[in-house]
Parts: C-alpha cells; structure tokens; sequence
C-alpha cells in the first residue's frame, strides 16, 4: 500500500467504529470496546507505519506525503481536500496513536469492566457500586459504567476527529476534525448528563471554545478568498505569503497576514483555553478521567496549538500578531499556576496546569521558537496524559476504598483526604511522579526538563527578556504544586479510612501509565540541544527533524549558563519547597494557600456570568422576543390589522349604515312612502276629478309642447 | 418510456393533486387505507423525480424537460414547465419531504381524509411554483401552496391556531398582492407571460406603459416582488407570522412550512429578481444584507429566548434562513464574481439544508409532543435516559442545525460565509454572532430536553415517555441519511447547483 493511501486510511477505523457501535453493538459491552480499542489499535499500527516511513526520508519537509481530491466545487474550480504527512504532521501523528491507545485501553477499566451491575445505577450518572456477597459477608465493590458502550462510541468519535485533523492537508479539513473534537469534548463533558455540574460544564465548554470557533471560521473565509485557496502548500507560497504581509488592512494597523493569523489565533485561545478563554477548561474536568486525559491534555487542547505551529509561516509574518501571541501565552502560563497552587481537586491542579503549560507552548510561538513549541506539545502531551491517567487511577483507587469503607460522605477527588498511597497504589506513584518531574521539568531526565530548557533557552536568546522571567516564575510554581500534589496525594499517612484502604488499579489502567511514563522521560533524549553544556553533541533530532518543515530551518539557540541555571533552580527548587511545605500538612485549614481569590479563579466565572451570560439572557428573552418581536414588529402588524377594522367599521357605520342603507336605501322607501301617502288624496274614485286632473296636465303638456316646438 | 420522458414534469406536478381527487371517492372511515393511499400517491412523484434527477443532464444551460401547452392563449400565458439545477434541487426536496410529512402524520386520527388531501394539493402547489416556466402559472401555483396550508393550521393546529392560521395567510396574501400586480405589469408590457421570452426580452423593452417610463415601472415592479418574496422566506422583519404558523401548525405541516414553504420565497428572489433585477438588486444588495443579519442574530437570540420547544425551533429558521438570504444579497451585489457564485451555490444549498434538518427538528419536537402533549421546555429534561434513540437521533440532528462540520449544515454555511466575505464584510463578521448563538439555542433545546437528572414526571405511569417508534425512526432515517452524505461528499448536489448558477448568474 503506498504512503499516501494509507494516510488517508488512518482516520477511518475510529469512524467505522463509531457507526458499528451506535449502530449494532451498543447493546454488548465487550463487543463495544473491543471495536474500539481495536479500532484504536489501527490507526495507531498505521501511524507508526507511516511515521517509520516518514523519517525515512531525508528530504520530508521539501517533499512530503501528499494526496488531495477535488471536493466542492466552487464557480469554476473546485475546493480540494487532502492529506499531507510532513515532518511536523508526522511528529504529531506518533504522540497522537500512542496517547490515544493507551487511553482508550485504559478506559476499560476506568470504566468498570468486569464489574457487575450497580445496584441503583442509572444512566447519566457514574456508576454507584455494586453489592456482592463474599465469603458469607455483603460489601460494596465499583460497578461499570452504564453506558459503557456509549463511552467508547464517543471517545472513537473523537479520534476521528483527531486524526483527521493530523493528517489533514488544509484549514478546511483541520477545522471540520476541530469541530468534531469540539462536539466530543461536549458530550463527553456532559457524559453524566444528570449531574447539574456536568450539564452546565458542557455547554460552557462548547460555547467558550465557540466563541473562538467563529472567529477562526473567518480567519479561514478571509485566507480562502485572498488566497484562492486553503491548502497549506498553496498558502506558503513565498509569493503569496509576501503579498499577504504587505496588503494592509483597516483594523488595528494591521497586515493581512496578521489579521489572518489573529483571527486564527482566537481559536486557538478557545480551543487551547487560553486567557481570556481559559474558563472553560477547569469545569471540564466533570466528565469521566480518560476524557480528561485525552481531550482535555493530550489531544484536543494541544490542536490550538498545534494549528498555530501549522500556520507559523502565515502567523509569524506580523510582528504585532505576534506580540499579542507572546503576551497571551505568558500571562496564560504564569496566571494559570497561581491559581493551580489553591486547588484541592487533583484533577482542577491538573486542569489549570494544562492551561498553564499551554501558555508555554503559546508563548514559545510568539518568540519564534517554532520547535521548542512543537517538541513541549508533544513531550506536555505524554506526561500530562501520564498525570491525568495516574490521577483517575488515584481516584479510582479512592473510590474503591470509599465504597469499602461506605463513608460516602469522602470526596474521592479532593487531595486532603488522601496521603500515603504510595504504598497502596506503587504502580500509581511511581509512574505519577514520573509525570509529575517532567511536568516541574526535573533535570536531565524528563522530556519535560529539555522541552521547557528550550523555550527558556529560545525566549532569553532572542532576546525577550520579559517572557523568559514570566515563564521562569510560573515554572517554579509549576514544580511547586506539582510537588504540593504528589506530597499530599502520596507521601505521609492517609488521612481519611477510604485513603488506607485505596487499591491499586486493574492492568488495563496500569499497563497505559508505564507506557506513557516510558515517553515521559524518553522522549525528552530525541531533542537535546547540539552544543548543550558547551559540548558538541549529534545534532538534535528533534530540531533537524521538525525544522525541515519550514522553508528555511530555524537557527537553534546558542546554549546559555544562565538559562540552564534558571532552570535548575526553578525546577528543584519549586520541588523541594513543596515538599517542604506539605509534608505535614493534614487538612485544608492549615494550607496557608488557600486564599480566596486563587481558590475562586480570581472570580472570572461571576465577572462572566455577570458581563455576559445574563446580560445576553436578557437580550434575548426580553429585547428581541419580548419587546421587539412581540411588542414592536407583532404591534406594528396588530395595528394595520386594527386599522384595517377601523376603516372597515367606519365604512360600515358612515358609509354603509348611514349613507347607502339609510339615506340611499332607507330614504329612497322614505320618500317612496311620503309620496304615496301624499298623492293618495288625488286617488278619490270621484271620475270628474279624474276628468279634471286629466284634462289639466293635458293642457299643460300641450302648452309645454307648444312652446317647446314653437320656441324651437 | 418515451411518454414518461417527454411528460415527467406534468405527471410529477400533477400526479399529488389527481390522487387527491381520486382520494374523494374513498370511504373516509378508512384510516389505515387513506393513510397508505396517501403515502403511496406521494411517494410516487418522488421516484419519478429520482429518475429526473438522473436523467437531468447537469452540464447544459437553460431549462430541461421543458413542456408547454395552450393555457389562456388569449393573454399570452400557457403552462410552460420546466427545470434548471436550481429549480430540480427544490423539486427533489418537495417530493422527498412529502412523503415524509405524510408517513410523519399516520398518527393523525382527526378527518384523515381531508388531512390527506390537503397535504396532496399542496404539493401539487409548491412543485408548480418551482416547476413554471410561465408567470402567471408560478402565480396562481404560489396561491394554491398557501391554501391547503391555512387549512392545515386552522382544522389541525394546537392552542392559538385561529390566530397563527389567520396571520399567515393575510400576511402572505399581502404579499401575493404586489406580486400579482408586478406579474399584471409584465404580462402587459411584454405581451406574454413566458419568463423564457420575457428574460430574452428584457433589456430591449423601452418606451411608455399607462404613462409611465419603463423603468420606473420595472422598479414598481421590482419592489412589488421583493416585498412578496421578503414575507415568504421570511426576511427579518417581515418573520413574525412564522414562528406562529410553525407552532401552531400540525406537525407534518411544520415540516413542509420550514422545509419547503420558506424556499418558495428565496426561490422567487433567485428565479425572478435577481436575473431580472441585476441593476436595482445591486443598489438595494446592502439593504438586504443588513435584514439578512438582522435575521441571523436576532432569529438566533429570539430562539435562545424561547421556553417552547416548537417556538425555539421555528425561530431557529429565521436564522438559517438569514444566511441563504445573506448569500443572495452577496450574490446580487456582486453579480459574475467568482465569490458572488460561490456565495449562490452556498444559498441554494443551505435551501436544501435547511429543509433536511428543519424538518427533522420539526418532526422531533412534534414525536416528544405527542407523547408528553406539552412544548414547555421547562417540563422537560433528564429525558434522555428514558429515551436514548430519540436523544440520539434529536442530538444528531440539532447539530445539522447548528453547522457541525462534517453534516450538511456547515458546507452551506461555509459556501456562505467564504462567498460573502469579501464583499460584504462586515455583515458577514457580524452574522458570525448569530453563529455563535446558533450554538446557544441548540444546546439550550438538548439541555432543556435531554439532560439533567431522570425526569420523574415523565417516567412511571400511564406518563411514561414511550421511545420513538419504528415508522418514526423511517422518517427520520433519510433525512438523516442525507445530512451525513451532504457534509461528507456535497459534490454531487453541489455540481447541479454550481452549474445553474454558473448559467443563471
């Protein structure tokens, strides 16, 4: 099979199984997942076949796998769709197939399978538990998912979605695999529909990140009518892409590059929840843990910024564009670690660290580190997807000794009622605090160290001095909590009965957390710099790699003490604080962190609510229907219609009534009457008078005849 | 063979109304015969316009199929039918939609036989608008579409029928006014009412009628059938008798209203205004822009204001239909550009589009109505778990109607936008608003129905919320069916819309 078809085939297995699922399957469980896991299984075995065979090839970044077909036409030519794997594709693609297996291999048993019934399991709802009888005793144990089936119809869904979005060849395709992730993450959000929580959390995903959404749709109509076209060989022309910088346009000084790539931008800000679209992220972590793992960290939200990187020719044309992207992502990045330093919710740190890390991703782009955003894309998405599988294995952990224990009143997500399972869940913790040092960027070891050196490095060399402080301060936060999280989670002693008595996980969950904590420290060694501690190391394979994708190969960095010791500080320093300060920490109160405004997100979800939510509420529920529709347009109708009944009374009653039936009509009677019963004396049967009245108006006929006639 | 070929179109147009009239002479007792009747009279013009679709040859200009016989000689009109790529897309979705509507109403156990008929001659209406070739044919075919409708509202129709049946039909009637005196006007200044010769007549029509120049004439002319066309689609803010007339319309009657009766209006801006009217089109396009996204966002934030289901989703048309009217004033501003064309296949295909899903959406609100015998949105949710098929089928077909890419909604929408874009601008950055709140009210109508924690009111009981049947499931399946291949592969319906619009504009 060449190249190309099998490119083209790699979205398709997710699809079939979505349709097989919601189709025929539904109703059997195993049969469910295992078209899932299988479908899963394919795409990533085509995957990995194309991407063996991507870095075959020396020059991929001159000439990539590409294939396109004509798709719409539009006047008289046609709007072509199709795939392309060139060595930025071909690096995301791999991350991409392992994140997704491994998650959808671990949503078997983050769902319960195996498991019996709940016992007053509903749909809509997580499952409740089950009660067995063992060895003569009844006790609880987890029960599965009742819509079990339905999960893995959705979660294949979205990798369709995904993937096609990867291997897609142009901004139209991206956007539709964009979208379909965007319609999962909804309804996955909003996968335990009964939960008022989830409810709301899902639709604010999907209107936050549409907001986005619409203007990116006018970014692509904008590149699509100046360009003719929206493939990305077309749009990187050099040609185009010069006229494109020096068109200006009327907002903001603009050029037309970077309305384009703000536009673009903005979608990425939804997508990839970045300030100010950052709100949607954290609620999202109600839907069950591989949805946060996947969409949530590994794929969907890492797609924002993976278009970005996609676009970079375009976007990196305007210097404005680009400070705006600078100043977005670093605030993002430092913004979003304070408030993950107050929250309890393993899974909320998590979420606001995705969003924290994102902003380094973001930022690294708006200083031109086109592949030290790629190589923290991808290495982020591997331990993230560590961390938040490690986590729903903690809670799983939890919630098996929730049920043990029947103190239901134990919120298996909140961290103070953990501590100490490292002991129950070594497997867990082990592979967590893998995830959790690259994420703090641990030296030498974690991909997470060499990715984030990068961008330090990238931000300091060129010269952007503001952005490298901002990204170095949130990096000693991100250790910091991530260290507060591991201590309070794992170290020390349980606090609660449901803590002393967690599990470990099945092998379907574990088996994904050493795999990924397996890229979680390897994938960092593919990237180090060339000349890293002033030796002359082989050239990164990483940088040479994902670099020959742009037309001119981006120069790397020159390696710098300074950097190297920022990093080092922050990192082991943001870890040893932690510990220091949690390490004896046993409850929320006497967590000197918990401030108000960090705990509440410095309050953008009433700023919101109250700017924009129930203002707009109001406009449409009074404004438009009530007062405009009804009350103006439906009043201004009512009024033709009475003053068509006016006209018509009046016709009747002054016209009709009074002229026609009763002067007309009536009067004609009237004086019919009056005349008769006036001439009625003249008829008196006397035949002389008759005579006489003859004899008179004949003589008066013959005297006006006469007269007449003669005159005449 | 060679009858069928020559008289498809007639026997299309007419086979509906005949069945209809033989339909009298059944005994009216008999439901399930009238119902079948019904169903397979309609089904019929159906597989014939299948055949016209395929035999339609996309490539060629003009109309195809053409007949014509003598009519009312003695004025200059005859019945002259015949079909382009824009008129054949509305003709397929007519003759898909009513049997749809048909099978939709097997419910209706209320005078089926009248039912029946009405919903029968009223596809003869609607086809025959969009079959004519002759002005006064497309007339007096406009008038017969809306007859069967009032009574369908007015016999069949919920709470507020008087009111809704009543407004519909005075409002378009006042439009059908202007749109009579403007065909009047053209029959007597060309002599004929043939749209074939009066287009090729057009430009040399010079001198005086009744007094007046030709020119202002032609402007009467113009306003007279942009105001008729206007009322019928319904260009913001002329839409208030829809929400109304879809609400309290019968379910099946809802269906076509959205689905097919609102196309009439675009069709008529499309057929007659735009190809006659390129000068004054042009001048008045920003007008129509700006009503276009008027429409887009206040349609979108007058469905998200709603606490009716069947309320939500009849303003929801108001919306979509902004954008094919959106498309059009592009188009007409425009005229001969690459963008403007684009924008046109756009508009048309979004006529389609929106047929497909707003009947659908129609028909999903009228199943969860005859069940539960309310539309307050607040008396719903946490229905899903009760009924899983029909929320999975409501959910699917909501996002058609919110543009998800990947459904049919988002090619139309995108043509629309991408078309519009660099020549309207800024309407066109502003209806990306109403984009948004499209998104709002859809998923306030899943929310409201679906989510939320198991309805107990609806769950027990002689109120037990019963799960969408199998005859209703057939209604939806090719709708459904549709909207997938139209967002996975629009070029088949795409290359008979671009090539007429590569030959009308």
């Amino acid at each position: 099979m060449t190249t190309e078809t099998l490119i083209w085939l790699i979205p398709l297995p997710p699809i079939l199984a979505f349709f097989l699922i919601v189709l025929f399957t539904n109703r059997n469980k195993a049969l469910s997942h295992t078209i899932a896991v299988g479908a899963a299984f394919l795409s990533w075995l085509g995957g990995m076949i194309v991407f063996a065979r991507a870095i075959g090839v020396p020059e991929l970044g001159k000439e990539p796998f590409a294939s396109s077909i004509n798709w719409i036409p539009t006047a008289d030519t046609w709007l072509k769709i199709g795939v392309l794997i060139d060595p930025l594709s071909a690096a995301v693609l791999f991350f991409v197939a392992w994140t997704i297996l491994m998650i959808f291999l671990y949503s078997v048993g983050y769902s319960n399978f195996g498991q019996p019934k709940g016992d007053h399991d509903i749909a809509g709802l997580p499952p409740h538990g089950a009660t067995i009888e063992e060895h003569g005793h009844k006790h609880m144990v987890p029960s599965i998912e009742p819509m079990y089936s339905r999960f893995f119809a959705f979660i294949s869904l979205f990798a369709f979605g995904m993937f096609t979005l990867v291997v897609s060849d142009n901004l139209l395709t991206l956007f539709v695999g964009w979208e379909i992730m965007g319609l999962c993450s909804y309804l996955l959000i909003g996968f335990w529909y009964g939960k008022e929580s989830a409810r709301n959390a899902a639709i604010k995903a999907f209107m936050t990140t549409r907001i986005g959404d619409v203007f990116m749709l006018l970014g692509i109509a904008f590149i699509y009518s100046a360009t003719g076209s929206l493939s990305y060989h077309d749009i990187f022309q050099p040609q185009v892409l010069h006229t494109l910088a020096t068109v200006p346009t009327p907002i903001f000084g603009l050029s037309a590059a970077g309305l384009m790539g703000l536009l673009l931008f903005i979608g990425t800000v939804g997508k990839s929840a970045q300030f100010p679209l950052h709100v949607w992220l954290p609620d999202a972590m109600e839907g069950p843990t591989p949805v946060s793992a996947m969409i949530h960290a590994a794929t969907m939200v890492s797609a924002g910024v993976y278009m970005v990187i996609r676009m970079f020719p375009l976007i990196s044309l305007d210097p404005h564009t680009m400070t705006v992207i600078a100043v977005i992502g670093s605030f993002t990045a430092l913004f979003a670690a304070t408030i993950a330093v107050a929250q309890n919710d393993i899974k909320r740190v998590l979420a606001y660290s995705t969003i924290s890390q994102l902003g380094y991703m973001i930022a690294a782009l708006g200083v031109g580190a086109y592949v030290a955003a790629a190589f923290h894309l991808i290495t982020h998405a591997f331990f993230k997807a560590l961390l938040f599988l490690g986590s729903g294995s903690v809670i799983h952990g939890m919630e098996h000794g929730v049920l043990h224990t029947g103190d239901h009143g134990v919120d298996p997500q909140n961290m103070f009622n953990m501590g100490g399972l490292r002991k129950k869940m070594p497997i867990t913790f082990w592979t967590f605090l893998i995830g959790g040092f690259a994420l703090s960027g641990f030296p030498l070891i974690t991909a997470g160290f060499w990715s984030k050196d990068e961008i330090f490095t990238e931000a300091f060399g060129s010269g952007n001095t503001v952005v490298f402080v901002v990204l170095a301060l949130a990096a000693f936060l991100t250790a910091f909590y991530t260290m507060r999280q591991i201590t309070l989670t794992f170290l020390g002693k349980p606090r609660t009965p449901a803590a002393e008595h967690a599990q470990e996980t099945p092998w379907t969950m574990t088996v994904p957390l050493i795999v990924l904590s397996v890229f979680a420290i390897g994938y960092g060694w593919v990237g180090i710099p060339e000349d890293f501690l002033g030796l002359h190391l082989n050239p990164s394979w990483f940088h040479e790699f994902v670099g020959s994708t742009l037309a001119v190969m981006p120069e790397a960095v020159p390696f710098s003490w300074i950097v190297l010791g920022t990093s080092l500080v922050v990192a082991l320093g943001g870890l040893f604080v932690g510990w220091l300060v949690y390490r004896n920490v046993q409850s929320a109160a006497e967590d000197k962190l918990q401030i108000p405004v960090l705990k509440n997100k410095y309050y953008f979800d009433e700023i919101y609510d109250f700017l924009f939510v129930k203002p707009s509420y109001w406009f449409a529920e009074t404004f438009v229907y009530q007062w405009m529709d009804k009350g103006l347009i439906d009043g201004i109708l009512h009024s033709f219609g009475k003053v068509t009944t006016a006209i018509g009374s009046a016709v009747r009653n002054y016209i009709d009534l009074l002229i026609i039936n009763r002067t007309v009509g009536d009067g004609t009677a009237h004086i019919t009457q009056w005349a008769g019963r006036n001439l009625r004396p003249i008829q008196s049967g006397r035949i002389q008078q008759y005579m006489l009245v003859s004899l008179i108006i004949l003589l008066a006929i013959a005297g006006l005849l006469f007269y007449v006639l003669v005159r005449v | 063979m060679d009858f069928l070929n020559t008289h498809l179109l007639s026997l299309i147009l007419f086979f509906p109304a005949v069945s209809a009239v033989v339909m009298l002479f059944l005994p009216k007792d008999e439901a399930k015969l009238l119902r079948w009747f019904a169903l397979v009279a309609s089904l019929i013009p159906f597989a014939l316009s299948l055949a016209l679709w395929f035999g339609f040859n996309p490539s060629a200009a003009g109309y195809q199929f053409e007949e014509k016989y003598i009519w009312y000689a003695a004025i200059g009109s005859s019945l002259h039918l015949g079909v382009d790529g824009l008129s054949l897309t509305m003709v397929l979705l007519t003759t898909l939609l009513t049997p749809l509507a048909i099978l939709a109403s097997f419910s209706v156990t209320d005078r089926v036989k009248p039912y029946m008929m009405l919903f029968l001659f009223l596809e003869t209406g609607m086809l025959g608008v969009f079959m004519a070739v002759d002005l006064l044919i497309f007339f007096v075919f406009w008038e017969i579409g809306l007859v069967p409708m009032y009574f369908l509202i007015n016999q069949w129709g919920s709470a507020n029928k008087d009111y809704a049946s009543l407004k519909f039909m005075i409002y378009t009637m006042g439009g059908s006014l202007g749109l009579l005196l403007g065909i009047q006007l053209l029959g007597a200044l060309f002599g004929t009412f043939d749209l074939a010769t009066i287009t090729a007549k057009w430009t040399s029509a010079q001198g005086f009628l009744l007094g007046f120049p030709i020119s202002t004439v032609k402007t009467v002319i113009f306003w007279a059938f942009v105001i008729a066309f206007a009322i019928k689609v319904p260009i913001w803010p002329f839409h208030t008798w829809l929400p109304d007339a879809h609400t309290e319309a019968p379910t099946a009657g809802s269906m076509l209203l959205a689905g097919v009766l609102l196309k009439l209006g675009a069709y008529g801006f499309l057929r007659l205004v735009l190809p006659l009217y390129p000068e004054q089109a042009k001048s008045f396009a920003w007008a129509l822009a700006l009503l276009a996204t008027a429409a887009i966002i206040f349609g979108a934030f007058a469905a998200y204001g709603q606490t009716d289901f069947k309320r939500l989703v009849a303003y929801s048309s108001v919306n979509h239909m902004g954008f094919v009217v959106l498309g059009i004033a592009a188009a007409a501003l425009a005229a001969g550009t690459a963008d403007a064309r684009i924008a046109m296949n756009g508009a048309i295909l979004q006529m389609f589009n929106h047929g497909l899903s707003a009947a659908g959406m129609f028909f999903l609100v009228g199943v969860i109505y005859e069940r539960t015998h309310t539309r307050n949105l607040n008396e719903f949710g946490g229905l899903f778990p009760l009924v899983p098929i029909y929320g999975g089928i409501l959910i699917f077909t909501s996002m058609a109607s919110l543009g998800l890419p990947g459904l049919n909604g988002f090619v139309s929408e995108f043509l629309v936008v991408r078309g519009s874009y660099p020549i309207l601008t800024p309407y066109t950055a502003i209806s990306m608003l109403g984009l948004l709140f499209t998104g709002a009210y859809i998923l306030k109508g899943i929310k409201q129905v679906l989510h939320g924690p198991m309805n107990e009111q609806w769950a027990h009981g002689e109120h037990k919320l019963t799960e969408i049947n199998t005859r209703e499931i057939i209604v939806m399946a090719p709708l459904m069916a549709l909207i997938l291949v139209i967002g996975i592969w629009p070029a088949w319906i795409l290359n008979v819309i671009n090539n007429a619009v590569m030959h009308l504009f």
